[in-house]
């Protein structure tokens, strides 16, 4: 089974299409989205639809703080993302609203555990950014279950997260493309970038492929549209700075 | 696990006799399992001690060179062909090498010929760079873990303790510690430091001062204050030890032996370059002295060593790729001063900025131009005439900190010499002129820059002859339409 990863994808339908398009030519079987589905981006309707479909052919949905800010907007805004929650509430369906509050913050499979953030209380939406954070999500995964790996998203990062040699976690950054081996005799803990807003300096959207026959990991950029995509967003007349990002990847 | 006896099959091997039993991991020669394909060559199956008692590291290293040793190619490493899951039986089957590893060399009684250390030290320094172009740094070479192929080239065996950038380094930990073979382990390992290509170079410095003298220049310490001492001190200069080794050679060892790793040689190919071209190496006070370092000087990088620290590495190919060996072909006849002129502005914006980056000024003169017979033709004399054209022409470039050499070649063939040079040398970048006998017939025939372009294993770069400023207006004049003046026309 290779399951293709996707987190943070932020109203950022060519993106999503495009990593889709890419984990489907390199044999994807399963799909999983880590939260995040809007927010941010001048599509959410297109791509809570995709979600949807893909939701009713078997893919995993865990849902992220934006997808909870969509759900019930904050009454006063003090952030540019909150101000985009209401925008974005105002254009779902009662229906897409509800399938977005309905979404679990955990989902478990085998010895995999998918969370938006941090299992380490994930309705707090804590970030895991090094080593301390990482290890205290992972602890929490671990405690008294079969847990080996954990994927997140919420940092718009790719990072991996193992144990070394000595005792707390170390931090790996991961070479795009280069498939890692991930033995399940150690514990791993990927955070496995954004889809639809990078933020390390490169607008290629980011997302990565479990394999778990071969449990090999790959974590993997795309190019996609960004022209379309923030287009999209000046047209919705959100921030313009929502839109700039996106062609710098910042 | 315990010793498996002949006749015994594991997944598909037969086991044939145990060639190796070490503190690690015992090594068995293995066939496939009768009516099983033929892989071509001999095979070696590695099996990790693992019974209780034996230390966790041992799984470790395993899990290291399994990671490693499967996505590495070339003929530098052995080949990987299969590999056991840790939950079964852990075990890696890879080509068995024939040949001798260095210990032999080190425990022959005649020592070897100063041309025979820089031959072995030269295929270990090509070893160690095909290796770092591969983003892995090997972090454990010592003479057993060298072995020499029949034709003379070297194959670096055993990765349980190397480093590849593209995959997590399951040997680093937050509290920095050495990992490694403490005669043959770098200053800056000792700190923590794992994926720096120039701690190989330090450790084949240490093998060919051990093959120059019998001795290893920091002994056997077994404390860690005893490791530490390499982090400040200069081994004993090895013409204290041997008088008679050429200044040369030593100037090639203490370098490698710099416990600054800026100050080695930045990458294994520059070494290879020395040790093959000695004449060419600039012999400094560090070649030069028989006595040991003074204290004060101890003293005083004792102090500055205290304060070394954990860095983290850049990817090795990053950090090899910013010293390239850049060749030019400078030729020797029929040539304009334009030509010369533009091949020396592309030298120096090759070279660039980089500190390390080092250039090769090679001509190639035809065999007839020598004989044996005239003293004004003797091959020394032409020679000595082609070398002072060479550095005439480089006079003009700023060559601070880039080490720069000269060579005249002698071939018929001189596109064929110059792919050689450039093969054998590792070169990064050739930079030579695109047109021998005018661009326009280069269409109809394959001239020495289009054989050279087409052949080469790197980034050519072919110059156009371009006259200084304030000669364009002249030619423009002279080549007549308008258009192919405005090409002329600077802005």
């Amino acid at each position: 089974m290779k399951i293709a990863l996707f987190s943070d994808i932020h109203s950022n339908i060519q993106a999503f299409d495009a990593c889709l398009e890419h984990a489907r030519l390199q044999g994807a079987n399963q799909y999983a989205l880590l939260g995040d589905l809007v927010g941010y981006g001048g599509d959410p309707v297109a791509v809570v639809q995709r979600a949807q479909q893909l939701q009713t052919e078997g893919a995993w949905i865990v849902k992220g703080n934006h997808d909870a800010m969509a759900v019930r907007p904050p009454l006063q805004t003090s952030s540019m993302g909150e101000s985009s929650a209401a925008w974005t509430h105002e254009q779902l369906s009662d229906e897409q609203r509800y399938f977005l509050d309905q979404l679990p913050l955990l989902h478990s499979f085998q010895n995999m555990l998918l969370v938006h953030a941090s299992v380490n209380q994930p309705e707090m939406w804590r970030y895991v950014v090094d080593e301390r954070s990482a290890g205290a999500s992972l602890d929490a995964a671990t405690t008294q279950t079969e847990i080996r790996y954990v994927f997140g998203g919420h940092v718009h990062q790719q990072s991996l997260y193992y144990r070394g040699a000595g005792q707390g976690l170390m931090q790996f950054k991961p070479t795009p493309s280069i498939a890692v081996p991930v033995p399940k005799h150690r514990y791993w803990l990927a955070t496995i970038g954004s889809v639809g807003q990078p933020r390390d300096g490169k607008p290629q959207a980011m997302y990565a492929l479990f394999d778990i026959g071969k449990l090999q990991l790959t974590f993997y950029r795309v190019t996609y549209d960004h022209h379309a995509a923030s287009d999209a967003i000046r047209r919705a007349g959100l921030a313009s700075f929502f839109a700039d990002r996106l062609e710098t990847g910042t | 696990m315990k010793l498996l006896y002949p006749g015994t099959e594991l997944d598909g091997f037969t086991i044939e006799e145990c060639i190796h039993s070490g503190g690690m991991a015992h090594i068995y020669k293995v066939r496939y399992t009768e009516g099983a394909r033929d892989p071509g060559f001999a095979l070696a199956m590695k099996i990790p001690r693992m019974t209780t008692g034996d230390g966790a590291e041992n799984i470790v290293s395993f899990e290291v060179e399994h990671q490693i040793l499967q996505v590495l190619s070339g003929t530098h490493v052995p080949r990987f062909v299969a590999a056991g899951d840790l939950e079964n039986v852990p075990y890696l089957v890879m080509e068995y090498v024939h040949g001798k590893t260095l210990q032999h060399w080190i425990d022959a009684d005649e020592s070897p010929s100063v041309s025979e250390i820089a031959q072995l030290g030269t295929e270990m320094a090509l070893a160690a760079h095909s290796l770092h172009q591969q983003n892995t740094v090997h972090l454990d070479l010592k003479p057993a873990n060298v072995l020499f192929r029949e034709n003379g080239s070297a194959v670096l065996l055993d990765f349980g303790l190397s480093c590849n950038a593209h995959y997590p380094d399951l040997l680093a930990e937050q509290l920095r510690k050495a990992v490694g073979s403490p005669a043959w382990i770098a200053p800056e390992q000792i700190v923590g430091v794992r994926g720096d290509p120039r701690s190989d170079i330090f450790a084949i410095g240490v093998m060919l001062y051990e093959l120059a003298t019998g001795e290893l220049p920091f002994g056997e310490p077994r404390t860690d204050g005893g490791i530490r001492q390499r982090l400040w001190m200069d081994p004993p200069p090895p013409r204290k030890l041997k008088p008679d080794l050429p200044e040369w050679l030593q100037e090639i060892i203490l370098r490698c032996l710099e416990p600054e790793a800026a100050k080695r040689y930045p990458s294994a190919a520059h070494l290879a370059f020395d040790l093959r071209n000695p004449m060419q190496v600039t012999v400094t006070e560090r070649g030069k002295k028989t006595q040991g370092t003074k204290f004060k000087t101890h003293f005083k990088r004792w102090i500055k060593a205290a304060g070394m620290q954990y860095k983290p590495s850049p990817m090795p190919t990053q950090q090899i790729d910013e010293v390239p060996i850049v060749m030019v072909a400078v030729p020797n006849k029929d040539v304009t001063d334009a030509t010369l002129y533009s091949l020396r502005l592309a030298v120096e914006r090759s070279l660039g900025t980089r500190q390390g980056a080092q250039l090769a000024c090679v001509t190639v003169i035809s065999p007839s131009e020598t004989s044996t017979s005239v003293e004004e033709k003797s091959e020394t004399n032409v020679h000595r005439h082609h070398l002072a054209n060479l550095r005439n022409w480089s006079q003009p470039l700023d060559l601070m900190g880039h080490q720069t050499s000269y060579h005249v070649l002698e071939s018929g063939d001189v596109a064929q010499a110059l792919i050689n040079y450039a093969v054998g040398n590792r070169v990064s970048v050739i930079v030579m002129g695109a047109a021998t006998h005018g661009l326009k017939t280069q269409r109809f025939v394959a001239t020495v820059p289009i054989k050279v372009a087409m052949d080469a294993p790197c980034t050519i770069i072919l110059v156009k002859q371009s006259l200084p400023f304030e000669l364009l207006a002249e030619q423009a004049d002279k080549d007549g339409s308008a258009k192919r003046r405005e090409n002329y026309v600077p802005f």
